[in-house]
């Protein structure tokens, strides 16, 4: 078991059928403590459905997935996410109608720093003022480190896209997770955002001791922030290993270009 | 023996009648994707419309002028209520139903006043049957709902535009894409329905129904109810569902101790199969894309 | 001016209710009499009130539609009138049995809210609007359907005449106590959990935000103000009649909710206030056949509204004519952000736009038209 221990994430024989359908199977992951690490592959490969299986929207039909060496396949998202895994979505998914730091203080909402019970907030009990202040302090200092604390109190929807992916960014950190995942962070964005978006991404490793494992498309992008990576191909791993190394082999180059 | 004959075809009348609806409400939420709370009221239109138009002309041609009036409301309320929050949040569509249906039931009110209208369409009478009495209208409604049940499939299995139905309920999007004017596929669709409440309304007043502005509230509310357990989208679901929910209604009817609380047990059955099989019986699962 | 408005608006509904109450509880406590149909008027209104916000609770807040709020108040009129029948001998018809009933009426009520808010955790929706509507309907039925000595039957269930010149008060500060728990509720990192629910539920349930426990809470919580009022109701009539809760007075309150702009509770009691004022003053002065003009009036406010507020087409339009926008013309001050406080952003839009694959639960979607044959095998 010790070897499980420094894994962060490790899922064993990971798969899942849809009707007859394998999207993904056998997939073995193993992510060290403050790795950025990558999972890429063409489309339909299994990436998001991978995220879906880590993070419990969907069942594995077969695997196991450990977080810190603790089973937890098969729990519910939100147990998933209190046990420590964070996640932003391919198609940004934020709180359209609430303000910027709200969104965030939504993320802290399960802090135990920040616990307060509905009845102290219904009947204004001063541990209600306590928290929403301490909250309201720690969503503005998560702001301000993806630039945003100037927007905090604008509507979500009414941010530039790039903006919306840092708070997405910023709501899922805010759950304190121990795994960070991105689904293609950065979809969309120009060359200079992306540029920006590696600066954070390295921040985040390195200020908050943080593990991530991140889907992206743009290759220039993966090989200058991931670590190691996991090349997907119908539902299937084809190649793991160091970065640069993984994305030379002949094989992870034939199932992007064909042939 | 008579019992049984007598409530076996009872229920096999009342069930195409709700099969009728539900055939409605399943088409509208197949390719509109919204439920049309304002179809049971389409029916009060109907059967006010035959109520109108008998004491002009003969009942064939009342009938069929029932069936294009009910036609054109549902075409103009799709038009003017539904078409404009096409996009908008399922909530507004579902409160303007609401509010389109409560609109149909006041303005029946104040055109025909609240008290309930006899109309006199045919009589039909009754026959001996294996010692039972059977009142014809029965077979008549039964009749009216087979034939236009495998119209309607045929329509959506064989036909360009029928295609085009299933096209647009399965991915409306990509069925735009491929050049299907989805509009137009709505406004048929809710035309459909509607001439189908139409003939629905008929089986109400060939079995003495009364006509009052809340003639089509509940049955609209149960069709649904059958249109639910056979499988939303589904049309042999809803014919389906519309059987099963006419055996229910019937023999409930006759069980003096529970004949009262009917209502609230066909209620109480689209509750648990909504949450144990929200699909019906058969309904397909899909899964939410994340 | 504007920092103190801020500061005031989160408590204006308070004071003015307040003042209202006082002003006339004073009137009425000082002997002057109020005539009795005014003293009724204001009963139904506190009534009204109390139904509107707390259906704004799962409407505005959760997102989700309530056809059955009627029920709730059905529970609570009926098992707080038993139970102030029951007290009656003991404490007779005083403040505490009134206390007393209402605190049970609202218990039961709530119940029932829990046991409609375990569907609202699979169906969203249509499916779930059609669950609270047919959950409205069996209550409705089973109560008509009771034996005499136990609640009327029929007939319906006589309740103790509580004392006229009080009632209304009584009524108010019930008015009050719903509206410090529900805005309480709402502006605290659990209304936050709701509204959360409502803008994306994959998100907020990713974020770690228990589903489960919020829709369950905001559903009873609805529930509990229902039965509240229904006991209020109980207590403001001679009888409680089952027939009375039926789907139409359920809708009644969903016009109070949208036509107050859905999630705005300050514009649910204006509207709860005007729609129950109309109500009771319109049938005496339209008479005979203009009487039906008012169901078809509701009918028109409930679709031209939701037209309004929500057609895709009419965005750019509602931008430059919403009501914020013509205050601030009117004041002849600019917009400025650092004006807002950080708990006034929007808070009273339901999202005008969820996409097509968002509206049903993870189990129920409609089928493809036409194809008869259920899919082998497509259960995970």
């Amino acid at each position: 078991m010790s070897n499980v221990i420094e894994n962060v994430l490790e899922t064993q024989n990971l798969g899942i059928s849809f009707g007859g359908l394998k999207a993904a199977q056998d997939v073995n992951l193993k992510i060290k403590k403050n790795q950025i690490y990558g999972l890429i592959g063409p489309n339909g490969a299994g990436k998001t459905t991978i995220f879906n299986m880590l993070t419990g929207v969907y069942k594995p039909t077969t695997g196991k997935i450990f977080l810190d060496g603790e089973e937890i396949t098969g729990l519910s998202q939100e147990k998933i996410n209190h046990k420590g895994i964070a996640r932003t979505f391919q198609n940004i998914r934020l709180f359209n109608n609430m303000s910027v730091v709200r969104n965030v203080m939504v993320g802290l909402h399960y802090r135990p720093e920040f616990k307060c019970s509905v009845w102290e907030s219904m009947f204004r009990l001063p541990g209600h003022f306590k928290s929403e202040k301490a909250m309201r302090e720690r969503a503005k200092e998560l702001l301000r480190i993806f630039d945003l604390e100037t927007e905090r109190n604008s509507l979500a929807c009414n941010l530039p896209y790039g903006k919306q992916r840092k708070l997405e960014i910023a709501r899922a950190l805010a759950t304190n997770p121990k795994l960070l995942l991105l689904d293609e962070p950065a979809a969309g964005m120009n060359p200079h955002e992306t540029e920006d978006l590696v600066n954070t991404i390295h921040y985040i490793r390195d200020n908050f001791d943080m593990t991530i494992l991140l889907i992206e498309h743009d290759m220039k992008f993966v090989a200058s922030l991931c670590d190691e990576v996991t090349v997907l191909n119908f539902g299937t791993v084809l190649v793991q290993g160091e970065t640069r190394m993984a994305l030379r082999d002949p094989e992870v180059v034939r199932a992007y270009i064909g042939g | 023996m008579e019992l049984f004959l007598s409530v076996l075809i009872n229920s096999l009348s009342l069930g195409g009648r709700y099969a009728m609806i539900a055939l409605g409400y399943t088409m509208v939420y197949g390719i509109a994707k919204m439920l049309n709370f304002a179809h049971g009221d389409i029916i009060m239109v109907g059967a006010y419309a035959i109520y109108v138009f008998i004491a002009f002309t003969n009942p064939i041609l009342a009938i069929i002028l029932s069936v294009i009036t009910c036609l054109l409301f549902g075409v103009v309320i799709e038009r003017i209520a539904y078409r404009p929050l096409r996009g908008a949040s399922p909530l507004a569509v579902l409160i303007t139903a609401i509010g389109v249906s409560y609109l149909l039931q006041s303005i029946a009110l104040i055109v025909f006043k609240s008290d309930s209208k006899m109309v006199d369409v045919f009589d039909f009478g009754v026959m001996k049957f294996l010692g039972v009495t059977v009142e014809l209208h029965t077979i008549v409604t039964l009749v009216i709902a087979i034939v236009v049940m495998t119209a309607l499939t045929l329509f959506v299995k064989t036909t360009r535009t029928g295609r085009a139905m299933i096209a647009v309920s399965e991915d409306r999007g990509a069925a735009q894409l491929m050049g299907i004017n989805v509009n137009k596929i709505i406004t048929i669709t809710f035309a459909i329905g509607s001439s189908l409440a139409a003939l629905a309304s008929l089986s109400f007043l060939l079995s003495s129904n009364p006509v009052s502005p809340t003639l089509g509230a509940m049955p609209g509310i149960k069709a649904f109810t059958a249109a639910v357990i056979g499988g939303i989208g589904s049309i042999p679901g809803a014919m389906l569902g519309g059987l099963l929910l006419g055996f229910v209604e019937c023999i409930a009817t006759k069980i003096t101790v529970i004949a009262p609380y009917t209502d609230a047990i066909e209620f109480a059955i689209l509750i648990i199969i909504l949450l144990v099989r929200p699909t019906g019986f058969l309904g397909k699962k899909r899964r939410e894309k994340v | 001016m504007i920092k103190f408005y801020n500061k005031v608006k989160n408590y204006i509904n308070y004071t003015v209710i307040g003042v209202f109450t006082l002003v006339f509880a004073i009137i009425s406590l000082s002997g002057a009499r109020i005539d009795s149909s005014s003293l009724y008027l204001f009963e139904k209104v506190s009534i009204s009130i109390i139904l509107a916000v707390s259906l704004s609770v799962v409407v505005g807040f959760l997102g989700e539609l309530s056809l059955g709020h009627a029920g709730f108040m059905c529970v609570g009129a009926y098992f707080g009138g038993k139970f102030s029948v029951i007290l009656e001998p003991v404490l007779g018809i005083s403040v505490p049995n009134l206390l007393l009933s209402i605190l049970v009426g609202g218990f039961v009520a709530a119940i029932c809210g829990v046991i409609i808010g375990i569907p609202a955790l699979r169906l969203r929706g249509d499916y779930l609007a059609i669950v609270t509507l047919a959950f409205g309907e069996i209550v409705r039925s089973i109560f008509v359907n009771t034996s005499p000595e136990s609640f009327g039957g029929t007939l319906g269930l006589a309740t103790p005449r509580f004392k006229k010149e009080y009632l209304f008060i009584f009524g108010f500060l019930m008015v009050l106590a719903a509206l410090f728990v529900i805005q309480n509720f709402i502006r605290s990192k659990h209304g936050r959990a709701v509204t959360a629910i409502r803008d994306n539920e994959i998100a907020a349930r990713a974020t770690g935000i228990n589903i489960t426990k919020y829709k369950l809470l905001a559903f009873t919580i609805s529930a509990f103000f229902a039965g509240v009022a229904g006991v209020l109701y109980s207590f403001s009539n001679t009888k409680v009649q089952g027939a009375n809760f039926d789907y139409n007075y359920s809708i009644e309150i969903l016009v109070m909710v949208v036509l107050g702009g859905m999630g705005n509770i300050n514009g649910a009691i204006v509207s709860a206030t005007l729609i129950t004022f109309l109500n009771t003053k319109l049938p005496t002065i339209l008479t005979g056949d203009f009487a039906v003009l008012q169901d078809l009036i509701y009918a028109l406010i409930l679709i031209v509204i939701v037209i309004y507020n929500n057609a895709p087409a009419l965005k750019s339009f509602r931008a430059r004519f919403n009501i914020g926008v013509l205050i601030r013309k009117i004041f002849r001050h600019k917009h400025n952000p650092a004006n807002i406080r950080d708990d006034s952003a929007n808070w009273d839009e339901i999202p005008t736009k969820i996409e097509m694959n968002e509206i049903l639960s993870v189990d129920v979607k409609p089928q493809n038209l036409g194809s008869d044959k259920p899919s082998k095998g497509g259960k995970q």
